[in-house]
């Protein structure tokens, strides 16, 4: 047998359905703000617990301690350093992989593996193929992506030149590493998988390539539970520090692990504020579609309370309503999110090398999503339904009497003089209900702020672009040499047929200190009036290096906390290991790493090695590429080559993908945060005003005329939310910028017009489309009918 | 905009075989089944009739607020029944003026502010003050409608429809909200607007007492005209009783 409703639930199911527009478009924000958070925990939750397995199963090491040169009795040195649970050594070094479908050779990362079988540190993942037998010297595995972007399979051979020497190694496995999820060439951000490889071979012929047995250069270590990090690290600088050693460094500063675990930060920290946003949108929304509804039904209210429905059941009835619209919402944004977390895991995977990548469900989030929807719904709902409490029988059941302008009209009175009604009706309006246009002007804005902050931050990845690529380093490619080579190596690159300049450079690993702060890093030696390589000031004006003193860039300022005029220590990791006191001649600006400059001849001095480079500019003829890079490949000092061509393109290519879809989204939010608002304030105001607008039709007011007294005020709320949205969108923008600058890269903001100008577009749009679409009821609306219903 | 036709000038309104129905088939609803009329200029006309006879149909369509079925209506020379919804909205503009029972003032204008909303678009209108004062509301012209009461809103909206000097007055149970002696009150600005104006004036009542202050007086059942009585004399609105 068919039940039949109860009554109040046959009025629920007509009023959602005489509401619909507008609770799609509440569900709507509910739905968006719920699938950011599902999508954003899912995805903190899949990269963070993939990456924690990874590294335990992979036992990745969480001390990594380079040296240039330490015998092998060393590391039981190092084991006997409180704290320490593993040491193992390894032997590390540069090469070249010389493809032959490249012009030039690319640069590889070169690991020694051990030669037994048991479980060690880093442990790499084969893919495909085998280890290297222990026994045979030509065997090698390479780094997945890379064979994968060069179609490299096992049974294939390749070229490298390790250490000058040039020979000829056997592929035998492909293999992933968790020290290798996110990993780019050296001095670049982006990965490119075509251009950075690494190779994993057996110890003893590595040593016996780089003039290593019995030692090696670099150790990684695991730590006991509760060890203290930083007194490892001193502990193990001052055991190597006669070896020759950079400096060690923790998992945290670790290049692969600081990218993934900084971008699990960012979306820690994006899933904490976005979604709230939508929340209290949403909210305000539900309160105006409540009190509305409320409003229009007193008389009924009146009614149930006079048979003698509690308070408590007339409220429920409307509870019921607001969070029967939360709940669909927030279940859509549980699927919305799911879908979205599933389509964005594809796009981590192609930067963030992991075994797998699989979208976590976190029923928490969907457990958070539903109760704050429903929480934030029923806030809304509640402070309208004060009015059910308020009212009684008697007077619910009265009519109305016409709203009380005599406040709102008693403002701006002499201005009003100068209006026609139409507009002394909008603007009276305006006054009557500040909180109700103020909470829409602040929602608007709120959603333009989102997308306009977003819109600001990828037109500023253009400016790194354009400011790294073709204001900093103006040259075609970088040399980099396998040692510290004579000067005279620089004139021989110029006479290189096609070469129009080559400019030197000298790079050397040291310890800034100020104090307590400190940073690893690498101090660049220029020639003082470089032209290819330059260090910049804000104006983007070259900052001419001086004989004495240090250039640093401003995220190491803010590091060290210095300015110019301060002294800094400077620790020599390499060579004369000197430990000398400079002071800060300037300040550069830089938007990738963070480096520090000077003069290549100061520098040299200070390491008592006169006329030394690493490395070279070059700026190269168009056309003359590929014998230049012929001429380099067959240079057995050359260790590597980097064109800048290929960097920009390779970092093009990202921002391309991550910031059209990126882009898209966050026009699509503020889009529907607008729509939402406006549509429902539009609904609510011509559902009150259906008789004051029928009335103006019946006095023969045309459409249009009508139309502008209801409209004009979403234009004015508009119109008011633009600029604030703008303000508040510069706010959020240096937020953002400050909160996800590192020292790795830091984000610039670029007030460009294009992004303002999408986002005001997105709110416009959204507000003519939701005004188009109330335009649209209102010729339909029945003008003989509104005006014989009494309110 | 047609002008009125002269040789038409003594007659305000010719209906001619008016029907409307709403809905088709058998969930048909035959508001008007052919009503035939002729109404002289400055007539004051009086509609009686059950809900749903069809005197509400009849007014808006004259009051060009809805479209016949089949039919015409001739206002003038202006055929009523063939004009789109713009010619209609000039047509309210220029030639009506409608007073309802639940009066449809904006809450956000004050009275003279409403009949402001009129005489801005009109093409000939008289001041809003001079509307007011008509209705006896000199005294209360910056007031809300908040701040007014019953009878005094219907007042202003009276004020508002004869402000633009309308030739025809339509009135949609125009006391149907107030007691006896402020209906009164009402009623005796009409006739005044009447009088002095020359305006004709459609009032639709379920007071039949009031049919007394007609010229002429329609009776409605069921769609159609069931009998049109002709007053010799009429009384004046404070002589009605009811």
């Amino acid at each position: 047998m068919v039940r039949r409703l109860k009554p109040l639930h046959a009025k629920l199911t007509r009023d959602l359905w005489r509401i619909k527009g507008q609770a799609l478009a509440i569900m709507l924000v509910i739905g968006i703000g719920v699938a950011l958070q599902v999508m954003m925990t899912g995805l903190v939750a899949s990269l963070s617990q993939t990456r924690d397995a990874y590294y335990e199963r992979h036992q990745f090491a969480q001390v990594f301690a380079p040296v240039s040169r330490a015998p092998e009795h060393v590391a039981g040195q190092l084991h006997d350093i409180p704290g320490v649970a593993t040491v193992q050594t390894r032997i590390s070094g540069m090469g070249l992989i010389d493809i032959p479908t490249r012009e030039i050779p690319v640069s590889a990362r070169i690991l020694s593996l051990p030669t037994h079988e048991l479980r060690h540190l880093n442990e790499i993942r084969l893919t495909a193929g085998r280890r290297p037998d222990s026994g045979k010297s030509a065997e090698i595995v390479l780094l997945d992506s890379f064979a994968a972007a060069h179609s490299i399979v096992p049974g294939d051979q390749i070229e490298v030149t390790l250490n000058g020497s040039r020979r000829t190694f056997d592929v035998v496995g492909t293999a992933q590493s968790p020290e290798f999820i996110y990993y780019a060439a050296p001095g670049e951000m982006i990965p490119d998988d075509a251009r950075f490889g690494v190779i994993w071979i057996g110890r003893p012929a590595l040593a016996a390539a780089l003039d290593l047995e019995g030692a090696f250069n670099e150790a990684l270590i695991t730590l006991l539970r509760g060890a203290v990090v930083d007194a490892v690290l001193d502990d193990v600088d001052r055991v190597l520090e006669p070896y020759g050693s950079p400096g060690a460094y923790g998992l945290a500063d670790h290049p692969s692990d600081r990218f993934i675990s900084e971008e699990i930060a960012g979306l820690e920290i994006s899933a904490k504020n976005v979604p709230p946003i939508f929340m209290l949108v949403a909210a305000f929304l539900l309160y105006i579609v409540t009190s509305r509804t409320i409003q229009s039904e007193r008389e009924e209210i009146g009614l149930m309370k006079a048979f003698g429905y509690t308070d408590t059941e007339v409220s429920g009835h409307y509870v019921q309503l607001v969070v029967i619209i939360a709940l669909s919402g927030a279940l859509f944004g549980c699927l919305l999110g799911v879908g979205l977390g599933r389509m964005t895991i594809p796009l981590y995977t192609t930067y963030y090398k992991l075994p797998f990548l699989l979208f976590r469900l976190e029923f928490s989030s969907f457990v958070t999503g539903i109760l704050t929807s429903v929480f934030v719904a029923t806030l809304g709902g509640a402070f309208a339904l004060r009015r059910v409490f308020r009212l009684t029988p008697a007077e619910a059941m009265r009519p109305a009497a016409p709203p009380d302008f005599s406040k709102a009209g008693a403002v701006g009175s002499h201005v009003m003089t100068f209006l026609d009604q139409p507009t002394r009706m909008v603007v009276r309006r305006l006054v009557r209900q500040p909180w109700r246009m103020m909470g829409a002007v602040a929602g608007i804005a709120a959603g333009m702020a989102l997308s306009l902050s977003m819109l600001i931050i990828y037109e500023g990845f253009d400016t790194v672009l354009d400011r790294t690529f073709n204001v900093i380093d103006r040259s075609d490619a970088t040399v980099s040499f396998v040692t510290n080579a004579p000067v005279k190596t620089i004139f021989e690159l110029e006479r290189l047929p096609g070469v129009t300049l080559a400019e030197p450079v000298r790079n050397v690993a040291v310890v800034l200190r100020n104090g307590r702060r400190s940073h690893s890093g690498a101090v660049t030696g220029l020639a003082p009036q470089s032209q290819l390589f330059r260090a910049l000031d804000s104006n983007a004006a070259p900052i001419p290096l001086p004989t004495r003193g240090i250039v640093l860039s401003t995220p190491l300022a803010d590091i060290l906390d210095v300015g110019i005029g301060d002294r800094i220590t400077v620790d020599i990791r390499e060579g004369s290991q000197m430990v000398v006191s400079t002071r800060v001649a300037g300040i550069a600006q830089s938007l990738i790493g963070s480096p520090a400059f000077m003069d290549i001849d100061a520098l040299n001095s200070l390491m008592g090695e006169p006329l030394r480079v690493s490395g070279a500019y070059l700026s190269i003829y168009d056309g003359e590429q590929d014998a230049i890079y012929t001429a380099l490949k067959g240079m057995p000092m050359v260790a590597g080559v980097s064109l800048r061509r290929e960097a920009e393109q390779a970092f093009q290519e990202v921002m391309n993908q991550g910031a059209g879809s990126s882009r898209f989204i966050m026009g699509f939010m503020a889009f529907a945060i607008t729509f939402g608002i406006i549509y429902n304030v539009a609904r609510v105001a011509q559902d009150e005003r259906a008789r004051d607008l029928a009335s103006l039709r019946v006095m023969g007011f045309y459409k249009s005329e009508t139309a502008f007294v209801l409209l004009g005020e979403l234009g004015a709320v508009t119109l008011v939310a633009l600029p604030l949205g703008v303000l508040l969108g510069n706010g959020l923008t240096t937020l953002i910028a400050a909160g996800f600058s590192t020292d790795l890269y830091q984000i610039p903001v670029v007030y460009a017009p294009k992004a303002y100008g999408t986002a005001i577009a997105v709110v416009v749009g959204a507000a003519l489309a939701s005004g188009w679409l109330v335009w649209r009821d209102l010729g339909r609306s029945d003008i003989t009918l509104a005006l014989k219903t009494r309110e | 905009m047609a002008k009125i036709n002269e040789a038409d000038l003594a007659k305000a309104y010719v209906v001619e075989e008016l029907t409307k129905t709403y809905g088709e088939g058998r969930t048909a609803v035959h508001a008007l089944r052919g009503v035939n009329l002729e109404i002289g200029r400055g007539e004051i006309v009086v509609l009686l009739g059950p809900s749903g006879s069809g005197k509400s149909t009849l007014l808006n369509i004259l009051g060009g607020l809805d479209k016949a079925t089949s039919g015409s209506a001739k206002f003038g020379g202006m055929c009523l029944t063939e004009m789109n919804d713009r010619a209609l909205t000039m047509y309210r503009r220029n030639h009506v003026g409608f007073v309802f029972q639940f009066y449809n003032l904006m809450p956000s204008l004050t009275a003279r502010e409403n009949v402001e909303l009129v005489t801005e678009i009109a093409d000939d209108p008289m001041s809003a003050d001079d509307a007011l004062h008509l209705v006896g509301l000199g005294k209360r012209l910056d007031h809300f409608p908040a701040q007014l009461s019953g009878g005094e809103q219907q007042r202003v909206a009276i004020a508002r429809a004869v402000a633009k000097q309308p030739d025809v007055l339509f009135c949609d149970e125009p006391t149907g909200a107030l007691d006896s002696a402020t209906g009164r009150a009402v009623l005796r600005v009409l006739q005044d607007v009447n009088e002095t104006l020359g305006t004709t004036v459609f009032i639709i009542t379920h007071a039949a007492a009031t049919a007394a202050m007609a010229d002429r007086v329609i009776h409605f059942a069921d769609g159609a005209i069931r009998e049109v009585v002709l007053n010799k004399e009429r009384l004046a609105a404070e002589e009605i009783e009811w």
